[in-house]
């Protein structure tokens, strides 16, 4: 399906990453958002509020962030498509909601524009450190998908891609950009209504009284009505079985049987593969490669220009899809390289996962950053000097020394001044 | 003698700023903008703290988010910054763990009544002992211009850009129903009455509010056209009429029109540490 | 440090898990409870509140979860022992104060009963998927101690063990117990109350005028004071200095926060707990923590009676996790089995650490009530088998039938 031309504001914009996110919002086809203001995400629900009567969508600013996204999954089953916007404080505020998301399938978006932390932190810098939240946030056994985008034109076209996935397998879909990627300002081309592929609502057309809200199709995932098409609908966040009843008293004393939760992570992970997107570049001959996402990729490209100019063989795999992780990617590079240098804006998060999927076949080296800023790309060509020399294998993550740190804690750093 | 020479001549040089006590001097100059009425209001406390001689030592202030959510870090005494709108939950905990404390909770409109809404109801439903200053500026200032639970009908604002559809809530009425036992508003022009109300509330047992209309000279002036700081106040000067004992119902506040200011509530009510008091004798009464 | 006598119920006792845990924090010296009613954690509160009037202990019940948090955090600030209890939508309801927790580097303790989830799931129900939640379930970076009892009187002990830790390290702790423990009752053995070992709050003890809330000590913990004390101090959720006033430098991101995780990491082999049976001349070692501890033991016990070599490693801290060990026991076994009440959660981390050297095996468990012994000895039986090193983890799916 394309896009409607009503919802495409097509042109070439000079315009930051959270106005580009309120426009692909829209583009893709969003008809409500339900926000809260919070620095650094509020310019979002702003353009949204802004170019929302032109399609007829509403924006509605909410009571707080949990009365935000419980709004969304409703208007979700209402039968339109939604979002919600916030950042670090917010997202946390959320979490009990991700996990009803994940539970009565509501396909809906959440537009994360992180920023230092952990608590109020530091609200107009930038950070990378709610990335394992996206994944471990809400309690229970759930899977998502998370997106990390590095430019403004990559909040238009993903955020466009999070509203297509979210059609397509029922679940929470994250944009995790930052708040270096959400204040930047770029070019952004968006295209014309009819080069922009939508994905549709899998509506249910049989019979109505044939209707199971939750007997998944082959690909695991179930078709969706809308509350009010007269299929009195039982939607709950008790495990429940097809017809959405809980399941609670159907369970035989004694008799073992399987939940149906399973398949709320069965659906994404049996799918992995054709959710997971990756770019890589220059793996041929590589020794080191250097795995990152979001911003950091942006800087990882100058740290590697550099280790290059020293005649290093590196590799640069980015993570566009961060969630599912790509496991076997990386334990099929892990065979053929001798490290991974990971660079985020956190004190070690991603980096784990490189660590776990390569099954102790490379060493893997963490540089560090703890937010408010980005990385100095020779800290990250540093790291990969490093990497290629090491010739011990490592049983842990090597965590680089910065130059921030040395500074901070050698190098007579005083507050206060 | 020229009048301006004659005010010279009577002032005295002081060693120190008469609030050396009351505020962190080594965190000025503070963060709010020019024409900003929190500054007044943190003045108009620190007075009032000063005159409602309670020992400071045993007194303690717990802000959230947001412009007023600052406040917490310019007072001088055992201070909480906080998360959003969980400020008046934070300093439940401190008062019940250590009733001997007197709690102090200054915050913002959204973050007292959006966000920290249920717990604002609720702390006054217990009555739990303590003393609400809310600032009321209409918006949501620190993320830059959001429509608050405050904001009058068709008033603009960034996430409301075709005016506000929604009803704002009447602050004093809110408390006055959950059960705060003192309820006054005034505004930030009204310095002295509210330096005053201050003192009173601090030495008041149970649940106190005290909405202070502060105007917000870069948002909320500025995207409704309303002008400086100094415009905002001549509008509070020429529109607001005392009424003291005014029933709370009759408070709601539009897009400027008049704000009726004054002391609306002051009742008895046991307070939440009574009843648990009460509770916990009966208690020990009946395992005897 | 001495210990209020009315709060320890010295003797045997019969105790489900939940009073049992009450009972460990009252010896710890806890003063203060706010919590909100939840399935299956309700009766914690009943057992608070049966005892709070001769201990002397104080208890709110909040409007909602995220304010039972951040009223325990500010009653922590006025000196006494703190803690909160509560189950999986609660839990994910105090996301955010558990930030504000660390932040502030207050010492509190949050009693996790978990049920089957996600969202609503089974209120009445064991599971264990909130393991990874409790490591990264608040935004920005954190590390937290995280205890995992497998008995009632483990809740009584693991209890007292996290008010230890979190008046050391100035951190949230957080006792993660589920439904089957909570309300097994069992014998509960209370010592004496100065058989108990308390770690007291670290209080500054200088003069006035020089006190900074996070100014580190050597072990990069910074010392307490109380409200009310006259040190009229500052603290806030921003980023901030020693003073405690908000910097918003890169710089002083790093000078806050970076230290905030090393008082955990460097002291992981101080914190890390665990209990090792059999491991010496192993084959395969079945990694446990909580309720399906039960089950383990029991698989390990028939396992061994068929004359395979199993050794068995409890988690008694699962967080922060013990890498080291894993690494060392990965090189000298063939595989690791690991049972648990959930979709794959802990089993990742044994991946993580085992470096390819062993296979790991998860027996994953989508049914109501805890692991099946007969599923454990199943695995135990496929990992014998297994004789390629496999790259990722080899789930072991129960048999039950699919609903």
């Amino acid at each position: 399906m394309k896009a409607n031309p009503r919802d495409v504001n097509t042109g070439t914009y000079y315009m930051d990453g959270d106005v580009a996110a309120g426009y692909g919002a829209l583009a893709a086809g969003c008809r409500f958002i339900g926000g809260y203001p919070i620095t650094p995400s509020t310019e979002a629900a702003e353009t949204f509020a802004r170019i929302a009567p032109q399609a007829g969508a509403v924006f509605i600013q909410m009571e707080d962030e949990l009365g935000s996204i419980a709004s969304v999954m409703g208007a979700s089953w209402s039968g339109v498509k939604t979002m919600t916007i916030t950042s670090g404080p917010g997202y946390s505020l959320m979490m009990e909601a991700i996990g009803l998301g994940a539970m009565i399938e509501a396909p809906f978006v959440i537009l994360n524009i992180q920023r230092g932390g952990p608590s109020t932190g530091v609200p107009t810098k930038t950070g990378q450190a709610d990335m394992m939240q996206a994944r471990w946030g809400s309690h229970g056994d759930y899977e998502v998908i998370a997106i990390a985008p590095d430019s403004p034109q990559e909040l238009f076209d993903y955020t466009i891609k999070a509203f297509n996935l979210s059609e397509k397998y029922r679940c929470p879909v994250m944009i995790m950009a930052d708040e270096c990627v959400g204040h930047m300002s770029e070019k952004v081309v968006v295209p014309p209504a009819e080069e922009i592929e939508i994905e549709p609502r899998r509506f249910y057309n049989g019979p109505k009284e044939k209707y199971l809200p939750f007997k998944p199709d082959k690909d695991l995932v179930p078709k969706m009505v809308k509350a009010g098409d007269g299929y009195n609908l039982y939607i709950t966040g008790l495990v429940h079985d097809e017809k959405g009843y809980p399941i609670k008293n159907q369970l035989e004393k004694g008799k073992r049987q399987k939940l149906p939760t399973r398949r709320l992570v069965d659906k994404i992970r049996l799918n992995a593969d054709k959710i997971i997107e990756l770019t890589e570049e220059g793996m041929d001959d590589a020794e080191v490669v250097v795995v990152s996402y979001g911003i950091s990729y942006r800087v990882a490209i100058r740290g590697i220009e550099i280790a290059r100019g020293k005649g290093i063989k590196v590799g640069n795999l980015r993570l566009i899809t961060v969630w599912p992780f790509p496991d076997k990617k990386i334990s099929e590079l892990a065979s053929k390289v001798k490290a991974f240098v990971v660079p985020e804006i956190n004190y070690g998060q991603i980096v784990f996962e490189v660590e776990r999927c390569s099954h102790g076949q490379a060493n893997v080296v963490l540089v560090p950053h703890g937010g408010a800023g980005v990385h100095n790309p020779e800290d990250i060509a540093e790291a990969i000097e490093y990497a290629v020399n090491e010739k011990k294998k490592i049983r842990k993550v090597v965590e680089w020394k910065t130059r921030l740190e040395k500074f901070v804690f050698e190098g007579g750093y005083k507050l206060n001044k | 003698m020229e009048p301006l020479k004659m005010i010279e001549k009577d002032i005295q040089p002081m060693d120190v700023h008469p609030m050396n006590d009351i505020l962190r001097m080594d965190r000025l100059p503070h963060i709010w903008c020019p024409g900003c009425g929190i500054g007044t209001a943190v003045t108009a406390f620190a007075a009032g703290l000063d005159k409602a001689n309670i020992d400071l030592k045993k007194t303690c202030i717990v802000s959230g988010i947001g412009c007023t959510g600052r406040v917490a870090g310019y007072i001088k005494l055992d201070s909480f910054h906080t998360t959003h709108g969980r400020g008046i939950a934070f300093a439940t905990g401190i008062k019940v763990a250590n009733p001997d404390l007197k709690v102090i909770v200054f915050s913002g409109d959204g973050d007292l009544i959006s966000i920290g809404g249920n717990h604002f109801i609720h702390a006054a439903r217990r009555n739990v002992n303590m003393l609400v200053i809310c600032i009321n500026n209409f918006i949501y200032a620190m993320t830059g211009g959001q429509v608050a639970p405050t904001t009058p009908l068709a008033a603009y604002a960034t996430t409301s850009p075709f005016g506000c559809v929604e009803p704002p809530f009447n602050i004093p009425y809110l408390a006055d129903s959950s059960g705060a036992v003192y309820v006054a508003r005034w505004t930030a022009l009204h310095v002295r009455r509210l330096t005053n109300s201050i003192a009173e509330a601090l030495n008041k047992p149970g649940f106190s509010v005290i909405e202070v209309i502060s105007p917000c000279a870069m948002y909320y002036s500025r995207i409704n056209r309303l002008g400086d700081g100094l415009d905002m106040m001549k509008f509070y000067h020429d529109n607001s009429e005392i009424r003291h004992g005014e029933d709370t119902k009759n408070l709601d506040i539009g897009f400027q029109t008049k704000i009726i200011v004054g002391k609306f509530v002051d009742r008895e009510r046991p307070t939440y540490m009574d009843s648990y008091n009460k509770w916990l004798s009966g208690t020990k009464k009946a395992e005897k | 440090m001495k210990t209020n006598l009315k709060a320890v119920l010295t003797g045997t006792h019969t105790l489900s898990g939940n009073e049992a845990c009450i009972e460990g924090a009252f010896a710890a010296g806890c003063l203060f409870l706010a919590a909100y009613p939840i399935m299956p954690a309700i009766e914690t509160i009943e057992r608070y509140l049966k005892r709070s009037a001769e201990v002397g202990a104080t208890f709110i019940q909040m409007e909602d979860e995220i304010s039972a948090l951040a009223a325990v955090i500010g009653a922590s600030w006025t000196g006494k022992k703190s803690m909160t209890a509560t189950s999986g939508p609660g839990f994910s309801n105090m996301m955010e104060h558990l930030g504000l927790g660390v932040m502030l580097e207050t010492p509190c303790v949050i009693i996790d009963v978990q049920r089957t989830g996600p969202s609503l799931g089974i209120p009445n129900r064991a599971g264990q998927a909130d393991m990874m939640q409790a490591r990264w379930g608040s935004h920005g970076d954190y590390e937290v101690i995280t205890l995992a009892p497998g008995s009632p009187q483990e809740m009584f002990d693991f209890t007292i063990k996290a008010f230890n830790f979190s008046e050391k390290y100035r951190t949230p702790v957080i006792v993660i117990s589920d439904e089957y423990i909570a309300h097994k009752k069992e014998k509960v053995v209370i010592p004496p109350a100065d058989g108990i070992k308390i770690t007291p709050r670290r209080y500054f003890k200088g003069q006035k005028d020089k006190y900074l809330p996070f100014k580190r000590d050597k072990d990069f913990v910074p010392r307490m004071v109380d409200i009310g004390d006259g040190f009229k101090f500052h603290v806030t959720g921003l980023t901030h200095d020693d003073k405690g006033y908000p910097i918003m430098l890169e710089e002083c991101q790093e000078y806050n926060v970076h230290p905030i995780l090393w008082k955990i990491r460097n002291h992981v082999d101080e914190i890390v707990e665990f209990q090792e049976t059999g491991t010496v001349d192993a084959e395969i070692v079945i990694v446990y923590y909580g309720a399906t501890s039960e089950a383990a033991i029991k698989a390990m016990k028939q396992a061994k009676d068929m004359g395979i070599k199993v050794g068995g490693l409890k988690l008694d801290v699962v967080w922060p996790f013990p890498d080291k060990k894993i690494a060392e026991l990965a090189e000298k076994v063939k595989a690791f089995v690991v049972p648990e009440i959930n979709y794959g959660q802990i089993v990742s981390e044994v991946e993580r650490c085992s470096y390819g050297n062993a296979n790991v095996i998860f027996v994953s468990h989508g049914e109501k009530g805890i692991n099946n012994t007969d599923d454990i000895v199943s695995a135990i039986k496929l990992a014998l088998k297994e004789k390629e090193r496999k790259k990722g983890i080899i789930e072991y799916r129960s048999q039950a039938g699919s609903s």
